[in-house]
């Protein structure tokens, strides 16, 4: 709990690891806040149906809080002005000059922030994925800012989860990204870093995974925790098995 | 939302761009062309005709590159169509047939055409009265595109918004050499553009546009001349299909033996990965391009 779990992917797709996360914390019976910045909720509520959850359900029984960036997007560029006068949309900074996430994170905060009646275990952001926020135009401080406020909000206060994809490429000359994956890579308790081979693609064995457990920062003096699995995606699973051991290979 | 960046002189790029209209007219589907160079007119009297015959297609015998249509699972929500480039099977008549044929030599009869409903964009004869269009932020020439586009989805219930609508049909944009100058952009003629972020702001809403609807559709783009490689990296994240041309012409390529029978290289920088945790992945990643007299043919 109070955790903040980095997915990274370079040269290849990430994604599989947020939809696992996505069933998974829904299934724990978490509250979960998803800010899907880039496909639509039938992409996810698909893959998600395969994995055993639906999110139809999860948003009707108020446990998963869903931001289709797409849809809020198109709501801001071509919706009526007098669409909620009390309620900015949470993606305001597209049309404003001024970048900061301000209305995202108040989102973000309203969503997880327990009612009442709630009776959901700890919260969960999920954000898929943080480098959309700076093709939109939002500068990388106030990228990092907001996850700076979420962190306090979700991690400190509420004792929740916070789970965020980035994409990196080696040789990339994106520096605002660079800059932002980097970051974050500092202030991880937990990174998972999915690499498409090295060797080129294979069919048996899509990428590897390698998971950094971020010790060094609980100042025992004791060093990060890696290790290093490789894994091969199906189409309701993901299989992991140590390097060189795929069943191709055996 | 496919992506190609196109060769140095545009040749084969704008050849793959018509294909995919031609392709549009063949299956009755609805076009929607954007130009700020050539008027949209002009692109659409140029489409290749398509090979409506069977023994025309055996004499041939060579793969044929096809644009190819797939079903969609999810008709209101999703709805799009990518394009897929064909398998490596040397024959074209395997049994999963997709998409039509067609002779580059010869152009698209006008009665084909004419069966077909359009609608284009081409930016000189747009009007610029719009000042209370509201744009992101975003330069004007692609505010009023996505005004456009977005129009003639509501319009024509592309959306689902009309429910009496009698027959569901398909709407193909096509956009053509984006993010060069004549759109008003400084990315491709300078290393530190004013504004980096409308080109890539026009393509998330225009993802959301397509996600929203029942279209698919194709840009190109001179990628060659965008010196900013930042913003290509963040245009191919945020496309579905991204294809690369490069053209021999020009090049010490040309000159190669390895490549004496072929015209330029393709790309295929990234395929969707949509509805699902796989990806359609095919088993041959190098493809060339040659351009015969009748027939474009990527191996």
């Amino acid at each position: 709990q109070g955790k903040f779990t980095l997915l990274r992917d370079t040269r290849t797709d990430g994604s599989f690891l947020v939809h696992h996360f996505l069933s998974f914390y829904l299934r724990a019976g978490c509250k979960v806040c998803f800010v899907a910045l880039l496909q639509s909720f039938s992409h996810y509520n698909i893959v998600a149906q395969k994995l055993g959850v639906s999110l139809t359900a999860a948003k009707e029984r108020g446990q998963l809080v869903f931001l289709e960036g797409l849809k809020s997007c198109l709501d801001l560029m071509f919706g009526e002005e007098e669409e909620q006068p009390g309620q900015p949309s949470p993606l305001q900074f597209i049309s404003e000059s001024a970048s900061n996430l301000k209305a995202l994170f108040d989102f973000v905060r309203t969503s997880l922030t327990p009612e009442g009646s709630d009776s959901w275990k700890s919260p969960v952001l999920l954000v898929d994925d943080l480098g959309v926020l700076l093709s939109l135009g939002a500068r990388p401080v106030a990228v990092l800012d907001f996850i700076h406020y979420c962190r306090v909000v979700v991690c400190s206060q509420l004792k929740g989860n916070v789970v965020v994809l980035v994409h990196s490429n080696e040789d990339s000359e994106d520096e605002e990204n660079e800059l932002v994956v980097n970051s974050m890579c500092h202030h991880s308790d937990l990174i998972l870093w999915v690499e498409g081979l090295a060797t080129g693609f294979c069919k048996d064995v899509h990428g590897q995974i390698k998971i950094i457990q971020r010790l060094s920062l609980e100042l025992t003096g004791e060093q990060d925790r890696v290790q290093i699995y490789q894994y091969k995606i199906q189409d309701k699973n993901v299989t992991f098995f140590a390097r060189g051991l795929s069943a191709a290979v055996l | 939302l496919v992506f190609t960046e196109e060769d140095k002189y545009n040749r084969y790029s704008s050849l793959l761009f018509k294909y995919f209209l031609a392709e549009g007219v063949v299956c009755g589907h609805d076009l929607f062309v954007a130009s700020a160079k050539e008027h949209p007119e002009k692109i659409l009297k140029e489409l290749p005709a398509p090979l409506l015959d069977d023994t025309c297609r055996n004499e041939l015998g060579e793969a044929a590159t096809s644009v190819k249509s797939e079903d969609f699972q999810d008709s209101m929500k999703i709805a799009w169509r990518y394009q897929n480039l064909p398998k490596m099977e040397a024959s074209p008549t395997t049994s999963t047939k997709f998409g039509h044929y067609y002779d580059v030599s010869k152009t698209m009869s006008p009665e084909l055409f004419q069966s077909v409903k359009w609608h284009s964009f081409y930016l000189h004869e747009e009007s610029s009265s719009q000042s209370k269009m509201k744009s992101c932020n975003m330069n004007s020439a692609y505010a009023r595109l996505l005004h456009s586009i977005q129009k003639i989805i509501y319009q024509e219930g592309f959306d689902g918004s009309d429910p009496q609508k009698k027959q569901k049909n398909i709407l193909r944009i096509g956009i053509q050499s984006l993010g060069s100058v004549l759109w008003g952009e400084d990315i491709c003629s300078s290393d530190t553009p004013e504004d980096i972020h409308s080109l890539t702001k026009f393509l998330y809403v225009l993802r959301g546009l397509l996600r929203k609807s029942l279209s698919a559709c194709i840009i190109t783009v001179p990628a060659h001349l965008i010196q900013n490689k930042a913003i290509m990296e963040r245009v191919t994240n945020l496309s579905d299909t991204v294809v690369g041309l490069e053209s021999f012409i020009g090049s010490e390529r040309e000159t190669n033996p390895l490549y004496k029978d072929y015209h330029g290289l393709v790309h295929v920088r990234q395929i969707p990965r949509l509805n699902s945790l796989i990806c359609d992945i095919s088993d041959t990643k190098d493809l060339a391009f040659r351009l015969k007299r009748k027939l474009f043919t990527i191996e």
